[in-house]
């Protein structure tokens, strides 16, 4: 992966507290341009608040976040995607009447102003339709295009996700268990496309199948009650005693 | 990650293929209602058939925030009642032809709706619907004290009905109804244009699913501001025609009650549809009127028996179990077609 030093995502000190119960707990996470970084911890660890934390769904309680040097702390999501940060969601999270093309001619759409054209026909959203197409084929939904998400399956609606992700662009790009709930096959092909998209990208990935994590990442941090347990390559932390610590009573996803 | 993850999703979601909308029965439906739109004033007493005609497009007004942004607003007698006013007010002092004047009650209803549309989508659910409901009193409080212009709870009597000197349709409600028309079905197709555009898409994500619509980038809340001032602007329109058919304006179009009118309108036919909102408007003004002349005073009661016991019966409105019927039995019939191997889908 190429490094070339700058930093891409940088929290300090970042804490949520939910009605007392601290979430996110003074979290300091430095993510390098470029990088593929793994985020890994028991469940209820804080992953996904970091994440809601991250793209401004969820407002810190104190701490600051910065991407590329720039102070994004309660900025609200729609303007952290906009400075190139996109994020999918662990719970999959889609527009249930529409179908996946419509979704990705959305997504497309998304950082443009086009959106407010109300005098023009929807038509319009489709004239990129060799871009919807190449997306709709990298997440293998190419024949299902048409179809509602609503009918598709499980892991179709994942690797929609994912499309969505990528039809942003993102300079970063935070991926909530992107392969949850996938079988073997399709989890080794969501390594491929992220391994495929993360060139000239910064990826933060959550996941807790060791073989992604392992084959993906090349820092990986753990987080455990919300805060900073462990970090370093993969091979460092997996042999870390505390880690292994963390993850007794997980021994089935090590 | 397609093929291989082969578990059958459950064919149970609310909205069987949407988007399998058939284009050749949407041209047999416009026509079939371009006719109907055409022959009512035949039919039914013309100021009554202009009254549908303007309620249609009020509950398609609405059905732009309510089916097709997720947004329930309970104050729209605010545009309505001010657009007919301004309306009024403008065909009485100045004179000008009755299309200048209900332009110009329909861009009062849109700037209105600017502020209103401002502080209102902050909110969702159930807060919004209370923040327009209050704006609407507040409108509704304006109009009842500032009776030197309204004419307070007596209204605003006599508005002229001028047309370049067409005598025929100034005086005649008959043909006045056809020199009015236009401005209504230019509104339904705005409404149209809308929902079907770059735009319209965006609102239906918003109303499908908020927080991935932000993640996408999009910022929500100025496109639910442009949308309610859209909504205001149809909504204007219809005002604005209602208060020239009857040369007359009463208190009661900016009353709440006209705002929980409408949205029982646009509910009866089926919210997300259009064309729900004009069934609806349609039976209500009709059912309404057929009370009023055969001398039953308890409409209210008899319109609301029928709202709730559609409502129970068909949860999607009238128009919208149709249609929702209609796809289902594509569906079946399509997917049969694959399984037996026969042609392939659309
Ligand atoms: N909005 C919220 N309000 C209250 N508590 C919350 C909220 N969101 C998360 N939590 C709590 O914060 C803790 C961390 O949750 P989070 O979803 O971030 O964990 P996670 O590491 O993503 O876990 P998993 O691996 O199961 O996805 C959990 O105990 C959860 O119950
Ligand atoms: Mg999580």
């Amino acid at each position: 992966m190429t490094t070339n030093g700058r930093v891409a995502l940088r929290t300090q000190a970042l804490t949520k507290v939910f009605r007392g119960f601290r979430a996110v707990d003074s979290v300091d996470l430095v993510v390098r341009e470029g990088g593929v970084h793994a985020l890994v911890g028991p469940n209820g660890a804080g992953k996904t608040t970091l994440f809601n934390l991250l793209t401004g769904f969820v407002a810190p309680t104190s701490g600051a976040i910065r991407v590329f040097d720039e102070d994004v702390t309660g900025k609200q999501p729609e303007q952290v995607a906009r400075r190139g940060v996109a994020r999918s969601f662990q719970i999959t999270s889609l527009f249930e009447t529409l179908t996946s093309r419509e979704h990705v001619e959305l997504a497309l759409q998304g950082l443009t102003r086009q959106g407010f054209r109300f005098w023009r026909s929807e038509k319009l959203l489709g004239g990129n339709r060799t871009r919807v197409d190449d997306l709709l084929t990298q997440v293998g939904l190419m024949t299902l295009a048409d179809k509602q998400v609503g009918l598709l399956a499980y892991g179709q609606k994942r690797a929609l996700e994912l499309a969505l992700v990528l039809a942003l662009d993102p300079r970063v790009m935070l991926l909530d268990e992107p392969t949850a709930g996938m079988g073997t096959e399709d989890v080794d092909r969501t390594i491929e496309l992220v391994r495929r998209i993360a060139a000239g990208r910064t990826v933060v990935f959550v996941d807790h199948n060791m073989h992604v994590v392992g084959s993906l990442a090349d820092r990986v941090t753990v987080l455990q009650q919300g805060k900073i347990l462990a970090e370093g390559a993969y091979d460092e932390v997996r042999n870390d005693e505390r880690v292994i610590t963390a993850y007794l009573g997980e021994a089935d996803h090590a | 990650m397609s093929q291989s993850t082969a578990t059958p999703a459950p064919v149970t979601e609310a909205h069987p293929v949407v988007a399998a909308a058939n284009p050749r029965l949407r041209w047999v439906l416009l026509a079939g209602g371009l006719v109907a739109a055409l022959a009512l004033p035949w039919f039914v007493y013309p100021p009554v058939a202009m009254d549908i005609v303007a309620m249609a497009l009020f509950a398609i007004a609405l059905d732009i925030l309510l089916g097709y942004t997720g947004l329930l607003s309970f104050g729209h007698a605010a545009f309505w009642g001010s657009s007919a006013y301004v309306t009024g007010l403008i065909a009485t002092n100045y004179g000008v032809p009755f299309p200048v004047a209900i332009i110009g009650g329909a861009l009062f209803a849109m700037i209105l709706a600017l502020p209103a549309g401002y502080l209102s989508v902050r909110r969702s659910g159930i807060y919004f619907a209370m923040v327009t409901l209050a704006f609407a009193q507040m409108v509704y409080f304006v109009g009842y004290q500032w009776s030197g212009l309204t004419g307070g709870e007596n209204g605003l009597q006599g508005v002229p009905r001028h047309f370049f000197g067409v005598e025929l349709v100034e005086t005649d409600s008959f043909y006045f109804y056809y020199a009015a028309l236009p401005i209504l079905l230019l509104g339904m197709w705005a409404a149209w244009r809308i929902v079907h555009s770059p735009f319209g898409r965006v609102l239906v994500s918003i109303r499908d699913n908020t927080q991935r619509a932000r993640a996408l980038g999009y910022e929500v809340d100025k496109y639910k501001v442009v949308a309610f001032v859209l909504s205001a602007g149809l909504t204007g329109l219809a005002g604005g025609v209602f208060a020239i058919n009857h040369g007359f304006v009463a208190l009661t179009e900016l009353h709440w009650s006209t705002s929980g009118e409408v949205v029982l309108m646009t509910v009866l036919g089926g919210i997300g549809t259009l064309w729900g909102g004009v069934l609806g408007a349609t039976l209500a003004v009709l059912l309404a009127d057929y009370l009023a002349s055969s001398g039953f005073d308890g409409i209210d009661l008899v319109t609301g028996s029928v709202f709730v016991l559609v409502v129970l019966l068909f949860r999607r409105g009238l128009w919208g179990t149709v249609r929702h019927q209609w796809l289902a039995w594509q569906q079946r019939r399509s997917s049969r077609r694959t399984r037996s191997g026969g042609g392939t889908r659309r």
